[in-house]
């Protein structure tokens, strides 16, 4: 009689997400306290454009702050910022990369920003509720044009779910910057809605400039602005608050 | 192999060409083929053999040269390009191999322009000027005699223009058309329809 029973297999099958008595999903919950620690990321919707801002966290003396990417590219047109565990989303970003190309490998066609975005919350949600592992510690903002030519706006988040915003904020006081782009949002053009952007950050993020990148995605192109221009957006900014309070 | 490519490297321009016409057996089903894919923005990939195996290939190149750009904020170099192709070749060779014999031309900043021969058996090798297909038997001995390492891209173009003559007059597969593209650093751009 031969028994094969394998002990590794066994212990990878038990489930880490379960549900407590009152229905929560504890991990859940827990991941989502994960994004809140995470550096800020904001998305604004403009007429033609979409606006990408994260905080950058101020990065230790000797690290190359080139290498922190919080803003990266799936695809020719579609762009996203995270907020959380930057490894978690470094593995996420890979497989929606993967995604894109396979999509147009087989469809022949680009993906979708939506298609995109319900896939990465797909995975998301499947990592709640698979044995053995753990939610993504992070919640994602994806930006990017359809076919149609409309830009658009998705967040997602650990628990998998995922709807389309005109702006939002997520990480560190998103609930701050949220009430901020709920008080001033309008669909602007493209100055202005990186303006809202960068004020909309600057209420949450210390010392300015430094500390600021933003990506312009347009139907075009995506362009990250420089440190000069931020530079400029940012004194700008700060001398018309002057004014207001004067 | 009735499949036409015809690739030139001159000093910092790749020239290929191919014929346009998709025929099996006696009947010519499409004119306007076009065999040569772009990859990313700098290096084209001719494909001969059989079709289904020559379109799947190049998309599947073309893809993952794409993720890899993604990936890695970097393109490939076309040395790395032809390498990997070479590899995808060579992995399916002892399982399901695909029956595709390429022309990879590319321009990089750095190294100039190269030409790279590749065939279904995942063999590989840097050459100036080279043919896939049936017709190499034919223009092979042309670009033989009339290639030379400073050609500017019109003396090229003129040189395939000889090489088709040459296809139209004794090759059986008559072909009467042909699409010319250029890489150089400006990109990749269609000489001739």
């Amino acid at each position: 009689f031969f028994c094969l029973v394998s002990f590794t297999m066994s212990s990878y099958d038990r489930a880490i997400t379960v549900f407590s008595p009152d229905g929560h999903l504890f991990q859940v919950e827990y991941a989502l306290e994960a994004v809140r620690k995470g550096t800020t990321a904001v998305g604004v919707k403009g007429k033609d454009v979409l606006i990408l801002g994260v905080e950058k966290r101020t990065v230790a003396k000797l690290q190359d702050p080139r290498t922190v990417r919080k803003i990266v590219k799936l695809d020719e047109h579609i762009c996203l910022a995270f907020a959380g565990l930057t490894a978690d989303a470094r593995v996420l970003i890979n497989k929606a990369r993967v995604e894109c190309q396979s999509h147009r490998l087989t469809v022949e066609d680009a993906v979708s920003v939506e298609y995109v975005t319900r896939y990465i919350a797909g995975i998301q949600q499947k990592y709640t509720q698979s044995g053995g592992m753990r939610p993504f510690g992070i919640s994602t903002l994806i930006v990017g044009f359809d076919t149609s030519g409309a830009p658009n706006l998705y967040q997602t988040d650990p628990s998998g779910t995922y709807s389309a915003w005109k702006a939002n904020a997520i990480g560190k006081n998103s609930k701050t910057v949220r009430e901020f782009l709920e008080k001033n949002y309008t669909e602007g053009d493209r100055d202005s809605s990186i303006k809202l952007t960068a004020k909309a950050l600057m209420e949450v993020v210390e010392s300015g400039s430094k500390n600021i990148e933003i990506a312009v995605i347009t139907r075009e192109d995506v362009t990250i602005l420089s440190e000069t221009e931020i530079e400029q957006l940012v004194t700008q900014i700060e001398e018309e608050k002057t004014a207001e309070d004067k | 192999m009735a499949d036409t490519v015809i690739g030139i490297a001159g000093k910092d321009f790749v020239v290929m060409a191919a014929d346009k016409s998709r025929a099996r057996s006696i009947v010519i089903m499409v004119n306007e083929e076009d065999k040569i894919m772009n990859l990313e923005r700098n290096k084209l990939l001719g494909a001969s053999g059989s079709p289904g195996d020559c379109s799947q290939f190049c998309d599947l190149i073309q893809k993952n040269l794409n993720l890899h750009r993604f990936k890695t904020d970097v393109p490939l170099s076309t040395n790395a390009a032809a390498h990997f192709t070479r590899n995808q070749l060579a992995q399916a060779l002892r399982k399901s191999p695909y029956q595709c014999n390429l022309l990879l031309g590319g321009f990089d900043e750095d190294e100039g322009a190269s030409l790279y021969y590749l065939d279904y058996l995942a063999s590989l090798q840097k050459l100036k000027y080279g043919a896939q297909g049936y017709a190499s038997y034919f223009v092979l001995s042309i670009l033989d005699k009339d290639y030379r390492p400073d050609l500017t891209v019109e003396d090229a173009v003129a040189l395939l223009h000889n090489c088709f003559a040459e296809l139209r007059q004794r090759f059986m597969i008559n072909s009467p058309n042909f699409i010319i593209k250029v890489v150089d650093a400006n990109g990749i751009r269609v000489v001739e329809q």
